[in-house]
């Protein structure tokens, strides 16, 4: 039996290979595919942002109301009731209803 | 009025989305003959294509403008190929004793007599698909471009993204390459 020539056979088939036409069918509507997975794509990072703002905004009510609840644990309370702050508070909001109710 | 391709690509960096269309509606076909020189089955073709439109649609901005758009798209499009090579390496291990009946009448006339085996016959498509399928995937991109296509060196480094030498490196590995994985499919009969 002949002996088969590697280089010869790679070259052959190389040239087999270049003969092959180019397969360039689209599939139908192929564009209008790729424009609704665009279009589906947009939609979900618009909504990723979203989220992604509530959720930066969630945290930070959570850290603001663990301050807030530390500093109101730690603080010692005071038995003088002029020094309490919703009161202090009330007043000053209240203060000019007061004057008219003292007006004559 | 047909509106040409840099004011389609600034529409869409702009934010008009549909702008986008007629660019793939164009270059599909292309990308398609492409795609399909690395992958068989039509499915994953499907994937590889639409992965490549929107990588293409994501990175538009990095599009200078200096070369043309086509020149573009197909460093990606051949890029997105060889990312799929690399993922895909089944069937790479294999061995040759698949090989049909026409093949083996075909490699059978070729011993006989080179001439006589035709390069056009079905039976030598079959076969070559087959080899290419067994080499690495740097090896399968080099005789693609370079032995299948006629790309200079210099074209492939370019569509590529690798260096001038490591294109001539990874060209010789790969004749080698594809001359064992002939030597195996012809020892038991031929060698």
């Amino acid at each position: 039996m002949k002996r088969m020539n590697l280089a010869d056979l790679q070259q052959k088939l190389t040239v087999a290979a270049r003969r092959q036409p180019a397969d360039d069918r689209v599939p139908y509507a192929f564009e209008k595919r790729i424009m609704a997975l665009i279009a589906e794509r947009s939609a979900v990072s618009g909504r990723l942002l979203w989220a992604r703002g509530l959720w930066r905004a969630a945290v930070s009510c959570v850290a603001l109301a663990v301050v807030s609840g530390a500093v109101s644990f730690f603080t010692p309370a005071t038995a003088d009731n002029t020094k309490d702050l919703s009161q202090e508070f009330e007043n000053t909001l209240l203060a000019s209803v007061d004057q008219a109710d003292t007006t004559p | 009025m047909e509106r040409s391709e840099a004011e389609l690509i600034a529409a869409v960096l702009g934010g008009d989305a549909a702008s986008f269309e007629p660019l793939v509606a164009k270059y599909s076909p292309r990308v398609f003959a492409t795609a399909r020189r690395y992958a068989r089955r039509e499915s994953e073709i499907e994937d590889i294509v639409q992965e490549i439109w929107l990588k293409a649609f994501d990175k538009l901005a990095s599009f200078r403008g200096e070369a043309p758009f086509e020149h573009w798209l197909m460093r990606l499009t051949v890029r997105t190929c060889y990312d799929f090579l690399r993922v895909h390496q089944r069937n790479r291990e294999s061995s040759f004793s698949e090989i049909s009946e026409p093949e083996e009448d075909w490699l059978d006339r070729f011993v006989a007599d080179p001439g006589t085996a035709a390069e056009e016959a079905e039976a030598a498509k079959v076969l070559i698909n087959r080899v290419l399928e067994k080499l690495s995937p740097e090896a399968r991109m080099v005789i693609q471009l370079l032995e299948i296509e006629d790309r200079s060196v210099k074209e492939i480094a370019d569509l590529t993204g690798w260096s001038v030498p490591l294109v001539k490196v990874r060209a010789f590995r790969a004749r080698a390459e594809m001359r064992k994985i002939l030597a195996r499919m012809a020892k038991d009969k031929y060698l």
